[in-house]
């Protein structure tokens, strides 16, 4: 019994059942198609989650301000509460430690936003020219807060794309009109690049002014709420991480680092503990649509036993011209194989247009990963090998003489 | 060639042992055309059972063509009956969604043969066995019980057997077309040299057949030379 026999034999059986066969085998369809959608729903998220943070800038560190804490208090205040950095840090932060590339202060806070006639409530950022470089912000129009905005406490402010659309309207060009922040009118200077990103860490809905308006006119205190440090490449991030560590502890007088005021947050470990959280959430749909890959499973298992008992007599005829157990159950495996494999194909069709509707219409982004599908496929002839073995067993099993008596 | 000796066979079952067959012993030569005849509870099923190799005696020998097969595996026995036993059963036992030729052509693909040579081989039996040639391409579940038994019979022909084991092959069918049937026997067994053992309770059946072997309670009572049909036969040519 060769190969292109056994493909005959599980075909003309097959299609003798049609109805019974197509239910069969969409159970597959269902599994396989919404594992990949799963799959893909859940590597799209992890991917934008990746590429905005990546969008923050590269070879970032960032020094925020941690516990204020008192020698002896036991009451915290909370973490980023310390008015603990001050730009003095920053400067000595430039000056002693080799490795950094660039660094940018900032203060940042929430105001009401007036300009004529509409408000908005978004983040203000008091900082220096630096910062589209270390932040990897780009100017669509105009400029950004300058060296000279800095120094003389210029009442200038750069806004953010989305800001812009909030306050003037979508492609209305802001140049030169006044803005109220806090009841201080600020000149617009420049609006920055689109960067995309959503809620709460939304990247272009923000208003950048100079670091020392900001301080003077808005927060009425010297104090910093984060620096940002750029660093020269990839693999000095944890000797400068570990360098500005002590520098700062040095600096406030601390000696055991557990007690810090301040924390310095690699990026990678951001990237790394997202990137973990958004795994584990796409294990977690894998395995949700994974149960129904077993129910469709278990559904071959039953229409197979079905099978063998209705073709008893077929079975034992078969014996009795000369078939061998392994043919007989070599025909009932190719059958729920060959199930689970045209579930399997088309299966992949389906995950891949749900994966697209998902795009399209709930605009998440998706992605079907080559590895998605080789799981899909291996799952599925698993399933078949699997589920199909106990009913081939099971027709190789009988004795020829009942079989044939079998009504 | 077939020769049974002193075979016996016994079945277990919950009270002890219960003896099917008590020590048969006969020869049939190639050529022959046998009945083996006897009441339902006989043995007749079980001895042909042992005869097809579907099932091996508690003791005895059995040869078959001077092999010895009562001590076979499944598998071995498998063998057995691909190369050597061609079965026609009461109830046809025809794959009921396939082609004539392919359910005549079924015992050649597990000998491994290509699908062309195996067609072919199956129209040579399909010829032999009288089945005219329009109904060929036609699923099997669209013939008369008449056609099916022949096509059954095409089908145990066609991997050149030695012996052809018919278990009540007119059993399902009515007087007339089970006569044509018998017929069919007839003439493989005279023109073509065939051995035939036909399992049957019917007298009028068995009278078709050059000898008779009854068996009764699991021993043979009679062994008959049929002559009046060889004579009868012997006109017809």
């Amino acid at each position: 019994m060769n190969i292109a026999d056994i493909f005959r034999e599980t075909f003309s059986a097959l299609l003798s059942n049609k109805a019974r066969s197509g239910l069969t085998i969409l159970g597959i369809v269902i599994g396989i198609g919404s594992v990949i959608a799963m799959i893909s729903v859940g590597q799209g998220s992890t991917a934008s989650i990746q590429s905005s943070i990546q969008s923050l800038g590269s070879n970032l560190l960032m020094v925020s301000p941690s516990f204020q804490r008192g020698v002896g208090m036991q009451v915290s205040a909370g973490r980023g509460s310390a008015r603990t950095l001050k730009q003095e840090d920053v400067d000595a932060i430039q000056k002693e430690i080799m490795l950094i590339k660039a660094i940018a202060p900032e203060l940042s806070s929430r105001y009401q936003i007036i300009a004529k006639g509409t408000n908005t409530n978004t983040s203000v950022l008091g900082t220096t020219p630096n910062y589209p470089e270390v932040r990897n912000v780009q100017i669509e129009s105009g400029s950004f807060v300058s060296e000279q905005n800095v120094r003389s406490l210029s009442k200038v402010a750069v806004l953010g794309p989305t800001t812009r659309d909030d306050l003037f309207g979508e492609g209305v060009n802001p140049i030169g009109q006044t803005i109220h922040i806090n009841k201080v009118d600020f000149k617009v200077i420049g609006v920055t690049k689109e960067k995309g990103g959503s809620g709460m860490s939304n990247q272009d809905d923000m208003i950048f002014v100079p670091l020392s308006t900001a301080q003077r006119f808005l927060a009425g205190s010297s104090y910093l709420s984060t620096i940002y440090i750029e660093i020269v490449d990839q693999e000095s991030m944890t000797t400068a991480q570990e360098q500005i560590t002590s520098l700062l502890l040095s600096r406030h007088n601390i000696s055991n680092p557990e007690l810090a005021d301040f924390s310095v947050i690699n990026q990678a470990d951001i990237v790394a503990s997202v990137s973990s959280i958004s795994s584990t959430l796409t294990i977690l749909l894998a395995a949700i649509a994974g149960i129904s890959l077993i129910v469709g499973g278990i559904g071959i298992m039953n229409m197979m036993l079905t099978t063998v008992t209705e073709r008893t007599r077929e079975i034992g005829l078969r014996k009795a011209i000369g078939a061998k157990k392994k043919d007989i159950s070599l025909q009932f495996l190719i059958e729920s194989i060959m199930l689970t494999f045209i579930g399997g194909i088309v299966g992949i069709f389906l995950g891949w247009i749900l994966s697209y509707a998902v795009a399209y219409f709930g605009s998440m982004t998706t992605e079907v990963t080559s590895w998605s599908i080789f799981l899909a496929v291996g799952v599925s002839a698993c399933i078949g090998i699997i589920f199909g073995f106990y009913p081939a067993r099971r027709a190789a099993g009988l004795n020829p003489i009942e079989a044939l008596r079998y009504e | 060639m077939i020769e049974c000796k002193n075979i016996t066979k016994a079945y277990k079952t919950g009270a002890g042992e219960t003896a099917v067959l008590k020590g048969v012993s006969f020869v049939i030569a190639d050529g022959e055309f046998v009945a083996i005849m006897g009441p339902s509870g006989s043995g007749k099923s079980t001895l042909m059972h042992i005869l097809g190799a579907l099932d091996v005696p508690t003791s005895g020998i059995y040869l078959l063509d001077g092999q010895d097969i009562s001590k076979l595996s499944d598998d071995q026995l498998a063998d057995i009956r691909k190369n050597k036993i061609g079965f026609v059963f009461q109830s046809f036992n025809l794959l009921p969604r396939a082609t004539v030729l392919r359910n005549v052509a079924l015992p050649l693909m597990y000998a491994g043969m290509k699908k062309e040579q195996r067609e072919e081989r199956a129209k040579q039996a399909l010829m032999a066995a009288g089945l005219p040639e329009d109904r060929w391409g036609h699923l099997s579940n669209q013939l008369s019980g008449g056609q099916m038994q022949r096509v059954a019979i095409a089908r145990a022909l066609v991997n050149d057997p030695s012996i052809i084991l018919a278990d009540e092959p007119t059993g399902n069918l009515d007087t007339k077309t089970g006569e044509i049937v018998l017929d069919t026997f007839q003439q493989l067994n005279s023109q073509h040299g065939r051995m035939i053992v036909l399992i049957t309770h019917e007298r009028y059946v068995a009278e078709h057949t050059n000898r008779i072997i009854h068996i009764r309670d699991g021993e043979i009572t009679d062994d008959e030379k049929n002559i009046k049909h060889r004579i009868a036969n012997h006109h017809q040519l």
